[in-house]
């Protein structure tokens, strides 16, 4: 087979994988040549790089598809990758001033981060079931290290193996899926399934092969019944790096999800429709009951991704193009809520080290008032309570399900919010209503700026971000349709 | 740019601009406090001088909506949209009246936290002013649902001692309601095409979608009203909410339930409106009935009032839903009236709590003999709630009553014991606080109203009198678009308009 890549120009599309590649590869050897450089300074060209990657995504519109037609550039994938570069760079930047408390201070950690996030973008473009698995691996090896990083601690090494094991069983389904898928369409593109779909009608093993295939992804986004492995890996994994996870990986398992589901089963959408309502409510309605009993900030924190990914999951249940801007637009809130507060919990120390519990926070407002007031703006945001970003996301995500007469997932989905409600309340209620015991550390000044930014935006999204990150989200969708 | 075009924005977000300028105020000492004291009542004054302004410019004959500002924003779906209508219009001067008051009333009370005190209520102004001025539903929804962030934490950080459980009662009671709207505003969307309140209100929606659609809407607003049995959360609130937080709940956040009732549930959804009648007449008088027996074995001052308010509601939603014109009528005027006379009365609890705290009623007694001044202002309050004719609690119940006589002769029949019932619990409370004999040791040296409370509550008398015999500025003001709610009402229920061409006299 011929290449269809004849001259450099015509790589323009995939100009910000590149870079990113040889940037890292650059990074990594620098860093292993040159004795004594310090690990912040490795970050900070890390942050530069990814910086400089998204600044060419945004500059260079060039769309198209590549390599033998594995993979692809449209507006969907731009705004995917945007947000997962801004997520990466994001939490490389609040991981700066508290790497060496968490056993992190290495300059592979940065370079680590990089080659995940590259994995990612090829995650975000992958157009055929192989570019899709080399780009989750990719991430996926990356990401094991990363979790296991603060080798002499056990819960970090427990986190590393049982992210491993539970992500290397999910690949092994998500592999057997796509063999199916190949087996009973004849080809691995995933524009082409579309058109195999169409021509026979669709065979009991095409959708086994689908289901296997949504569920290996289901594992990446962490959706009940596939989310065991969230709690504890967020928990023992050093805060930072939780962080990470928890940001820009999500937004690329989703935007996989949703390329998968809607591009290349979009004639089988109600196959895979159920499988999604199912997916969005068990992940609402358990994350919502199980985070109350936590006490552990990050353990909450990861059943309320869980409940995020349901909510987000609520859009694409409707397998529309509405459905999918809905979702594209609760990825980008979601990323911004996600760094916001773990940003928060890493400023937070008091004389026993840094703050790992809710009851620790007790009257927080009272010495750390701008912290207290971020955090509670957060929680706000993350119930859902306008006119804070999070409202805005659960609008499209449920206008768009109810556009399809799914009152009973709206229905469900918006009484979990209101369960939920209870264990974000929780946390401003000790914050704002609870004396304070502790003496909490002063903040870094870039954890001070983040904090800011972000509750910046949540706060006005109304008046600043919200228009132009729909028009930009609904340009995304519609590409895809 | 002409700024009168603009001013329900510049109403609207007065406030909020207020809550910006306070969080540059440094300092925690006392001079900070007073200086972010001053700039929250300037710009609560400069607000409530702007809503007068409004209410001035305000056009009566004119049935439409004023003051609009139209542009699309967000998406497809939200916009942003301003314009205010008879039914409207004087929610917007109330709450900006009241808040100085509000603000003012803090001065002595509230000692800790000053600064975030006036900051969240600064916001919760700007929530409240734009439920009412918006025009497009999904912002609708936005300031409706935007009042439970301030007031949670006003009633959980300046709270009394079973604060906690309090907030989150209210908190939970209310957002659960309001999400089920969420849902109903989104199928209105999918129906209509758009959330433009003013083109919503020219669209039919058919019959059977119009049943779930009010079930939907009734689920937010009978919490918030609170209506019988989806009150538990006000008494609770009302007694460990600080003063100004029982004053604004008692005064406006409850008549946003009774506004979304006449803009939504009745101009949108007739024929369901029409349908569910009897069911909210049945749920009305048992408010009226068992919450007014339960005001009379109450012994804290502030649960008693907050029980009477479920019981005055009783009177707005059976209004309402005759869909008559002297039921929306009575129902507008007893909401403008009880956010007079319910923000009045609880200032006066406040007055002695802060001398005493305590609100248990045994714990006073005699009060007349050492605070003359004050049992004038309390007694002039007590009867505005009996309905005493003269104050303006009787227009809006006689009104009510009247339009349930035409509607249905056993609703009004029921509906007259609580009047009957309010003289009891009100009086009474009047006499165990007020009179008898002056014994109590601890009462000795309470002194009388000073003057910043006299400024806050002398107003608010001569209103409540000026209202109760004069009551045209407004009956006058919401007359014409009350006159076409209740004609497009009948026009949709197909029954005789005879009852709209014969009422309007006024």
């Amino acid at each position: 087979m011929l290449s269809d890549v004849t001259s450099f120009a015509s790589l323009a599309p995939a100009y910000p994988e590149l870079l990113l590649a040889v940037g890292a590869i650059v990074v990594l050897l620098v860093s292993l040549f040159w004795k004594g450089i310090s690990s912040t300074a490795v970050s900070i060209v890390a942050i530069a790089l990814l910086l400089v990657v998204l600044a060419v995504l945004l500059l260079q519109p060039a769309t198209g598809v590549l390599f033998n037609g594995v993979f692809i550039v449209d507006g969907f994938a731009r705004y995917m990758k945007a947000l997962v570069l801004g997520g990466a760079a994001a939490t490389l930047l609040i991981s700066l001033s508290n790497a060496k408390e968490h056993g992190i201070d290495k300059f592979e950690y940065a370079v680590l981060v990089l080659l995940a996030t590259l994995g990612m973008m090829i995650m975000v473009s992958a157009n055929d079931l192989m570019s899709l698995y080399i780009g989750l691996e990719l991430q996926s090896l990356a990401l094991y290290v990363v979790a296991a990083m603060k080798r002499e601690d056990k819960k970090a090494t427990e986190a590393g193996i049982k992210y491993f094991v539970l992500g290397a069983l999910s690949s092994g389904m998500l592999l057997y899926g796509a063999s199916l898928v190949y087996g009973f369409t004849g080809t691995t593109q995933i524009d082409q399934i579309v058109a195999a779909i169409t021509l026979d009608s669709r065979s009991i093993g095409l959708i086994f092969g689908m289901v296997f295939l949504l569920a290996g992804i289901a594992f990446k986004i962490s959706a009940v019944p596939f989310h065991m492995w969230t709690p504890d890996v967020y928990e023992g994994a050093p805060t930072p790096v939780t962080a990470f996870f928890a940001a820009a990986p999500k937004v690329a398992a989703m935007a996989l999800f949703i390329r998968v589901t809607t591009v290349s089963f979009g004639p089988i959408t109600h196959d895979w429709q159920q499988i999604v309502i199912f997916l969005s409510i068990a992940s609402m309605v358990l994350a919502a009951f199980a985070a109350i009993g936590q006490n552990n900030l990050k353990r909450l924190l990861a059943y309320s991704s869980i409940g995020h990914v349901g909510f987000a999951l609520v859009g694409l249940s409707a397998g529309t193009e509405v459905g999918v801007e809905g979702v594209a637009i609760y990825m980008a809130i979601y990323i911004a809520m996600t760094v916001g507060i773990f940003a928060c919990v890493l400023a937070l120390r008091t004389e026993n080290g840094p703050v790992e519990t809710i009851s620790e926070l007790a009257g927080l407002a009272q010495k750390r008032p701008f912290v207290a007031a971020i955090i509670a703006i957060l929680m706000f945001s993350l119930i859902g309570l306008p006119p804070l970003a999070g409202f805005f996301a659960k609008w499209q995500v449920f206008l768009a399900a109810v556009e399809q007469n799914l009152f009973l997932l709206a229905v469900i989905g918006v009484l979990a919010s209101a369960v939920s409600a209870f264990y974000y309340l929780r946390i401003v209620k000790v914050m704002y209503f609870d004396e304070p015991v502790a003496k909490f550390a002063a903040v870094p000044g870039e954890l001070s700026v983040v904090m800011a930014g972000v509750g910046f935006l949540i706060v006005t999204y109304y008046v600043t971000v919200g228009r132009p990150l729909t028009d930009f989200a609904h340009s995304a969708a519609g590409s895809l349709f | 740019m002409i700024f009168s075009d603009h001013l329900l924005t510049f109403i609207t977000f007065l406030p909020t601009a207020g809550a910006l300028l306070l969080l540059l105020v440094g300092g925690r000492d006392e001079a900070a406090n007073n200086l972010a004291r001053y700039i929250a009542l300037g710009v609560t004054l400069l607000t409530a001088a702007l809503s007068l302004w409004l209410w001035y410019l305000f056009d009566p004959s004119n049935t439409g909506f004023q003051f609009v500002e139209n542009y699309a924003w967000i998406g497809e779906s939200i916009g942003y949209r301003m314009g205010v209508d008879g039914i409207s219009v004087l929610f917007i001067p109330l709450t900006a009246v009241l808040m100085p008051a509000v603000i003012l009333s803090s001065f002595g009370s509230i000692t800790k936290r000053v600064k975030e005190y006036l900051i969240v209520f600064l916001v919760l102004e700007t929530f409240m002013i734009g439920a009412f001025a918006t025009l497009d539903l999904a912002m609708f929804y936005v300031f409706f649902e935007g009042t439970l962030i301030p007031m949670f934490l006003i009633i959980g950080i300046w709270g009394g001692a079973r604060r906690i459980q309090a907030t989150y009662k209210f908190f939970f009671y209310s957002f659960t309601g309001t999400v089920l709207m969420l849902i109903a505003i989104m199928a209105m969307y999918w129906q209509a095409g758009t959330l433009d309140i003013v083109k919503l209100l020219t669209f039919k929606f058919p019959p059977e979608v119009q049943t779930w659609l009010w079930i939907g809407f009734f689920a937010s607003f009978a919490v918030k009203m609170p209506m019988w049995p989806f009150h538990r959360w006000l008494p609770e609130a009302h007694v460990e909410a600080p003063t100004g937080g029982s004053v604004i709940l008692a005064a406006i956040l409850l008549k946003l339930g009774g506004y979304g009732f006449i803009r939504f549930s009745i101009s949108m959804f007739p024929d369901a409106s029409h349908q569910f009648a009897n069911f909210v007449f049945v749920l009305s008088i048992a408010a009226i009935i068992i919450t007014s027996l339960v005001a009379l074995v109450q012994t804290d001052i502030k649960k008693l009032i907050a029980y009477s308010s479920v019981a005055h509601m009783g009177f707005v939603t059976m209004g309402i839903f005759t869909g008559n014109i002297y039921g929306i009528h009575g129902a507008i005027f007893q909401m403008i009236s009880h956010g007079i006379v319910s923000a009045a009365l609880f200032f006066c609890v406040g007055v002695v709590y802060d001398r005493m705290h305590t609100r248990e009623i045994s714990a006073y007694g005699g009060l007349v003999t050492p605070m003359p001044r004050y049992a004038v202002v309390f007694m002039v309050f007590t009867m505005a709630n009996v309905g005493l004719p003269g104050t303006s609690g009787f227009v809006g119940e006689f009104l009510t009553m009247l339009a349930a006589f035409q509607a249905n002769t056993w609703v009004a029949f029921f509906a007259a014991f609580g009047v009957i019932l309010s003289a009891a619990y009100a009086l009474w409370l009047y006499r165990r606080v007020i009179f008898g004999a002056f014994t109590k040791e601890s009462l000795k040296g309470i002194l009388d109203l000073d003057r910043r409370e006299a400024i806050v509550l002398v107003p608010l008398v001569l209103l409540t009198i000026l209202f109760g015999f004069y009551p045209a500025p407004i009956l006058d003001a919401t007359a014409a678009s009350v006159n076409l709610v209740a004609e497009n009402f009948a026009n949709a229920i197909g029954a005789a308009p005879a009852a709209v061409a014969a009422a309007t006299g006024h």
